[in-house]
């Protein structure tokens, strides 16, 4: 009976000990969650703001009226309507090509045996780490000498070539998919055409899924490449837009802010309504570094 | 290969006396056919210029005139220009200080977010949204937070009676700057490591328990063993990506105050974007391109002396 007692308040005191734990650990991640969210909630407080409010000091959090209007000058002052639109044209001609070319070549590197394909397999690792700086220059050159120049052309292209990154995440998923399905096809007679649209794509949703949204992600927040290949105004993608907004307006506060909000909404909606996806896809490829 | 065999035997087609039978041929071609786009990728976009790339080390080049052939003459040039160390020093200093700092932010979140806390998914989108956000719009929004007179970073460190910094505008405090702003960027890497937390088997740590081994010695000798292979993979990224800082400093400081913020990504656009020496741009470009892999492949040379891999023993 002794014993059991004493296992009993051992457990309590271990449990009260825990509680106080636990306590302190929420108070540091709540703690550490302002401190993440700090730099959105100044954007989303001074875009509100009235000119007068924003020099204020210590800061006020909340204006005393939401001042809305902010947000219809921004569009007033620079055409962030176009910028929206030239965004989006390339972040989806951008994703289309990294979806189609990401299932392609993966169904090749995963599903067909074939000669050669564990050596391009390795060439894929090796470009997965290459440093991109060192084609900057050369493919900027080509791109010239085709006159892509001042076209949306070099932003999309390349994505239709597949990365290595999608390419890989995209092989992973296929293999953790049973063989048997595609022997099962190839008995029927199916070409390995056919068993990747009418058998394996339809399973990689989740993949998909990822490679959507980590390449819509990176044609969207795309910086360099804007910046290098397109000069006239009326075609500048967000960032470019928000960059020339800065440089003109870059005193007004509270309608830089409101700019980098319009700028920032999509990728947070994103993120909210496809969440899984980002983090299923981070772990992915933190695993595949084993 | 068992396969293969079993699939030509299934769809009764005899093996040919080359040994290559008709449905092996159909696997090349079609694996060729499917790679296709990622090899005539390899072929334009990464192979075919960077051997165009070691054409341009030996030009001097303004994109408008003819191309010169000058030899040595980038390498010669770059040894003497002052900036290229200051840039390098710079890189070196934002990589080699930043990165261990953003692995330990990372880590230190991806720890408590695998204390199984009740509203983890929402302290898991808090510490990750920062990271999705365009460098340009972080940029932009930084360049008010750092504000000496009205950003908001000084109006708290006010709070604790800490004296405005100058931070952007200050030689000493720019880089750092640029270190602590990529701190709320660390999501990736975060949920890297939780994915290699939530890896680590229930039954080690509590079998190392049973054996009288403190919490201390659980994390030391169970838990960082078994997270080493997300570790390394972190550090290697991490590294790779921090040599190419880029967007902060040409949107904030422009390279400065003084030089200070001149990251070697930046020094490259300017040669090639700015002052049209492609050539030289080029070379500059090489050169980080061998620092970078030097660092991995060190890296590399050194894994297999802390990294566990399991199943390897």
């Amino acid at each position: 009976m002794s014993a059991a007692t004493h296992q009993i308040q051992g457990r309590t005191a271990g449990k009260r000990k825990n509680q106080w734990g636990y306590l302190l650990l929420h108070a540091g991640m709540i703690l550490l969650g302002f401190t993440f969210l700090v730099p959105l909630a100044w954007v989303v407080s001074t875009s509100l703001k009235t000119s007068g409010e924003v020099f204020i000091t210590p800061v006020e959090w909340i204006p005393q009226s939401p001042n809305w209007s902010n947000y219809t000058e921004v569009f007033v002052r620079l055409p962030f309507a176009q910028f929206i639109l030239n965004s989006l044209y390339v972040s989806l001609m951008g994703t289309l090509g990294s979806v189609i070319s990401a299932i392609l070549v993966a169904f090749g590197l995963s599903r067909i045996r074939w000669p050669g394909r564990d050596a391009l397999f390795v060439v894929l690792l090796a470009t997965l780490m290459l440093p991109g700086i060192v084609t900057l220059i050369p493919v900027f050159i080509i791109f010239k000498n085709i006159n892509w120049i001042g076209t949306f052309l070099p932003l999309w292209v390349p994505a239709w070539f597949g990365s290595a990154f999608y390419i890989f995440l995209m092989r992973q998923f296929m293999l953790t998919l049973p063989q048997e399905l595609d022997e099962a096809a190839r008995i029927d007679g199916a070409s390995n055409f056919r068993i990747l649209w009418q058998v394996i794509a339809p399973l990689c949703g989740p993949a998909i899924a990822t490679v959507t949204i980590f390449s819509f992600l990176f044609h969207y927040n795309d910086f360099l490449g804007p910046l290098i290949y397109i000069s006239e105004n009326d075609m500048f993608t967000l960032p470019l837009g928000l960059l020339w907004f800065q440089g003109r307006f870059g005193n007004f506060w509270h309608l830089v802010m409101a700019a980098s909000m319009i700028t920032i909404t999509p990728v947070i909606l994103l993120f909210f309504f496809a969440q899984r996806y980002f983090v299923q896809g981070t772990q992915f490829t933190g695993l595949a570094g084993r | 290969m068992a396969t293969t065999t079993t699939n030509s035997l299934l769809r009764g087609v005899a093996p040919t006396r080359g040994g290559m039978s008709a449905a092996r041929w159909r696997d090349l071609r079609d694996g060729l056919l499917f790679t296709s786009p990622f090899i005539l990728g390899v072929l334009f976009l990464w192979a075919g210029p960077m051997i165009y790339s070691m054409y341009l080390v030996t030009q001097d080049w303004s994109l408008i005139t003819a191309p010169k052939f000058v030899g040595l003459g980038n390498f010669e040039r770059l040894l003497g220009d002052p900036l290229v160390m200051k840039s390098l020093g710079n890189t070196a200093f934002y990589t080699f200080i930043g990165v261990p700092l953003q692995l330990l932010t990372a880590f230190g979140l991806a720890l408590m977010l695998n204390q199984n806390v009740r509203g983890l998914s929402l302290y898991r989108t808090v510490y990750y949204l920062p990271s999705i956000t365009p460098a340009v719009a972080f940029a932009v929004v930084w360049i008010q937070i750092l504000n000496p007179e009205f950003g908001v970073l000084n109006n708290i460190l006010h709070l604790f009676g800490i004296p405005p910094i100058k931070w952007l505008f200050d030689p000493t405090w720019s880089k750092p700057a640029f270190i602590l702003m990529s701190l709320w960027l660390v999501g990736f890497q975060m949920i890297v490591f939780l994915a290699g937390l939530q890896g680590v088997p229930k039954e080690l740590n509590e079998a190392a328990a049973i054996d009288g081994a403190n919490t201390w010695r659980r994390f030391l000798n169970v838990t960082l063993p078994i997270i080493s292979p997300v570790l390394f993979f972190n550090l290697i990224i991490g590294i790779i990506g921090s040599f190419q800082v880029f967007t902060g400093s040409f949107i904030m400081t422009k390279g400065g105050p003084q030089d200070s913020t001149l990251f070697i990504v930046l020094y490259i656009y300017r040669n090639a974007f700015e002052y049209f020496k492609m050539g030289y741009a080029a070379t500059l470009a090489w050169v980080l391109f061998i620092i970078i892999m030097f660092f991995t492949m060190i890296q590399f040379f050194f894994a297999n002396r802390w990294v566990y891999y399991e199943g390897k023993g």
